[in-house]
């Protein structure tokens, strides 16, 4: 074990290395680069058996992926944003045909209007394909996850392929310490990939993609596969047993922050929930009786856990880094039905939208969380809608752009009278 | 809109991104002073990219603009004249955008003949990702992606619109700038699609394949003779190893996609009157 700095970028491609993953179609789109450019550096230098090739674009880099899988090679790849969206066609074929592979997505917003920064409507559009996600906040939990992501897609009972998301920036580009296993010890965790039915086996050949054009079989399939999803539930513990007694981490489907007394809780993901967490501690510091639930696992949806861990809570507030247009938060409707069925249910169940486009939190949201959970002025029916963060200083900027764009503001740079701008 | 008949009349106001040294300051200033000559007024001109450096240059100029998507730029800029016919439509894009993520639709737009002007701004390299390698990086070449040489051939953006049918087929360089400027006038000139490409350096990720100075010694302008009508001898120019040809490599006359829906038009109508019409009249 070595224990070093490393972006999560870096993070993820020490994960695949370690995997020793054969084969990585590639191509780059920020902030997701770093981790091919790495690989490829490797393979090229000889110091990883993979063979790195950069495709024409992330909807042949999948399909490339999905074929090797299909051979019974171990694949790797990673992608953000756009690039996600334009391979996700492939996401329900590599999940249809049960190929167990990992994929790495950067977060990143979507277009348009066109941004960089992070938030989770990419990975999220896949919540229904069949991939299993998980979402982390560290480095080294990107690179320990993609270890067990590795181990719970391959299994025989599962047989479905993984995704691994981390935040764009936040933390693809933040520099954390990471100890980075021995590649011996990984092997005693993960050994080499063994396909339980490989397209080329000189033994018994198979054929893929057949069409299933009978109603009752297509159910079947489908069925089949959100059963193999679910037993990720129970054989997850035992996997994360295995890697705590390997590498002496353990990392739980939810992660519990200040939770054992608290009578209030805010759900989160991935790296914002650091910031989350720095919060927490200052209104713990108040005397306040709150906690953070970070949700690692979003595929399968963690539905026992979930309700062990926020039942008999006064209040819930869960804070959705993606937006569901004409809905509201994906996870918050997600938890919402996990909930439901508990005669002990949190009573307040608050829907809060934040980190859009990278936003940052500003100081005083979580007290506001905190004091909309503990005097719940709305109806039962109105909590329900979803509330986005926002401050007034934010809307006076917004007012400012409005400005500029209509050439009524003469801070603006240059000329204003562009035609697009009308 | 008040006239245009000044290089400044055609800036959005919006200064441009690209790093200093970027070859393509160079053909933004062989197109906008093309815009001048053409006396194109900006509300008859819309420009249309996809995502790079390149991309990003409707943001620079005052007309109507698109900034797509990776790849999207050709279907976009084809939506645009075909809703619009009127408008004249330059596209603007990379190599990467154009040949690699995007390269299925320069075919189908070249063959279809569709009355757009489309620049490649080929610095063999993805830019704006910081150095990966492109379709058209050379082999051998080390990038962030093949630091230690890249194992794929080149393709010639050139050759192969004129292989895809492409009635306009140019080739500039960022550093000539009034040749750039007449081919991209002669190219907003041609019914039908006009296909330039233009070489340029990309200052921070490729000064080597497309090192200015070794580009200067390697160009040459197509000959005088040259007759852009005949396909083979444009091929052959196109892909000539010992020289890189500036100039116009292809020019053929056929009808424009938009000529073609008329066309199909009127012969429809005219089938109307005998079609249904004049067999239930044979059974009344
Ligand atoms: C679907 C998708 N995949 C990947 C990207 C990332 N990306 C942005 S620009 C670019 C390539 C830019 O190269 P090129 O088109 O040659 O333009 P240049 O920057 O060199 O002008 C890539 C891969 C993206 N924006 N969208
Ligand atoms: S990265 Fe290259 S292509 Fe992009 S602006 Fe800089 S020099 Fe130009
Ligand atoms: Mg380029």
């Amino acid at each position: 074990m070595t224990r070093t700095m490393l972006t999560g970028n870096a993070a993820a491609a020490w994960g695949a290395r370690l995997a020793e993953v054969d084969y990585v179609p590639s191509f780059p789109i920020t902030p997701q680069t770093e981790i091919l450019e790495t690989l490829a550096g490797w393979s090229q230098l000889g110091e990883i058996p993979a063979r790195v090739v950069m495709m024409d674009s992330e909807h042949s880099m999948l399909a490339a992926a999905a074929t090797a899988a299909a051979t019974g090679v171990r694949v790797f790849t990673a992608t953000s944003s756009q690039g996600f969206l334009y391979g996700f066609e492939m996401l329900y074929a590599i999940a249809g045909l049960r190929l167990p592979l990992v994929l790495v997505n950067v977060s990143r917003a979507l277009a348009h209007p066109i941004t960089l920064e992070p938030d989770h409507n990419d990975v999220l559009s896949a919540r229904d394909t069949g991939f299993l996600q998980f979402h982390a906040e560290t480095s080294q939990e990107v690179l320990d996850s993609i270890l067990m992501a590795y181990r719970l897609a391959e299994h025989e009972k599962i047989l479905l392929p993984a995704i691994v998301n981390l935040d764009g920036f936040y933390l693809s580009f933040t520099r954390e310490a990471v100890e980075v296993p021995e590649p011996e010890e990984t092997k005693n965790f993960l050994p080499a990939f063994r396909p339980a039915y490989p397209l080329l086996s000189n033994r018994e050949p198979v054929a893929m993609g057949a069409a299933v054009l009978d109603p009752s079989l297509y159910s079947y399939f489908k069925h089949q596969m959100h059963n193999a999803a679910e037993n990720v539930l129970t054989i997850y513990p035992k996997i994360a047993g295995e890697f705590a007694e390997t590498f002496g981490r353990r990392h739980g489907i939810i992660e519990e922050f200040m939770l054992d007394d608290a009578d209030y809780v805010i759900v989160m993901t991935n790296s914002f929930a650091s910031m989350g967490k720095a919060e927490i501690k200052r209104l713990r510091q108040k005397g306040k009786k709150i906690g953070l639930a970070r949700l690692r696992m979003i595929r399968p949806f963690p539905h026992e856990e979930l309700q062990r861990v926020l039942r008999g809570r006064k209040g819930v507030a869960v804070v959705d880094q993606n937006i569901s247009v004409g809905k509201g938060g994906i996870l918050f409707g997600e938890i919402a039905s996990a909930l439901y069925p508990l005669a002990d249910r949190p009573p307040v169940l608050l829907s809060f939208i934040g980190g859009l486009g990278g936003r940052r939190f500003r100081p005083g949201e979580f007290d506001g969380m905190l004091a909309s959970m503990e005097n719940p002025t709305e109806s039962a029916a109105e909590t329900a809608r979803p509330h986005l963060l926002f401050t007034g200083e934010e809307c006076r900027q917004v007012g400012r752009f409005f400005a500029i764009a209509r050439g009524s503001d003469n801070t603006a740079h240059g000329s204003t009278r562009s035609p697009r701008a009308a | 809109m008040e006239e245009q008949d000044k290089f400044c009349d055609y800036l959005s106001g919006v200064n441009p991104v690209w790093c200093p040294g970027c070859g393509y300051y160079g053909i933004l200033g062989a197109l906008v002073e093309a815009f001048v000559d053409l006396k194109l007024p900006s509300k008859e001109l819309a420009l249309i990219s996809g995502i790079g450096c390149a991309s990003r240059l409707p943001y620079f100029v005052k007309s109507y603009g698109f900034h797509g998507i990776h790849g999207r730029a050709l279907p976009i800029a084809q939506g645009v004249k075909i809703a619009n016919p009127n408008l004249t439509v330059v596209t603007v894009g990379g190599d990467g955008d154009g040949l690699a993520i995007g390269g299925g639709h320069f075919p189908h737009v070249a063959r279809n003949n569709v009355d757009l002007t489309y620049i490649l701004f080929n610095n063999a390299i993805y830019g704006m990702t910081k150095g990966q390698f492109s379709p058209t990086t050379t082999l051998f070449s080390s990038t962030k992606t093949s630091p230690f040489g890249l194992t794929g051939e080149a393709l010639n953006p050139s050759a192969l619109a004129i292989v895809y049918g492409a009635s306009f087929v140019a080739r500039g360089f960022s550093v000539k700038k009034e040749q750039l400027k007449d081919l991209i006038m002669q190219g907003i000139r041609h019914p039908g699609f006009a296909f330039i490409e233009i070489l340029s350096s990309c200052s921070s990720f490729n000064t080597t394949d497309m090192n200015v100075a070794r580009l200067l010694k390697a160009i040459d302008t197509v000959p005088a003779d040259h007759d852009p009508e005949n396909p083979v001898e444009a091929l052959r120019l196109a892909g000539d190893e010992s020289k890189i040809h500036l100039g116009v490599l292809r020019r053929s006359s056929r009808p424009s996609l938009e000529d073609r829906f008329q066309e199909i038009e009127k012969k429809a109508q005219r089938g109307k009157s005998h079609g249904i019409d004049s067999l239930v009249r044979q059974f009344a």
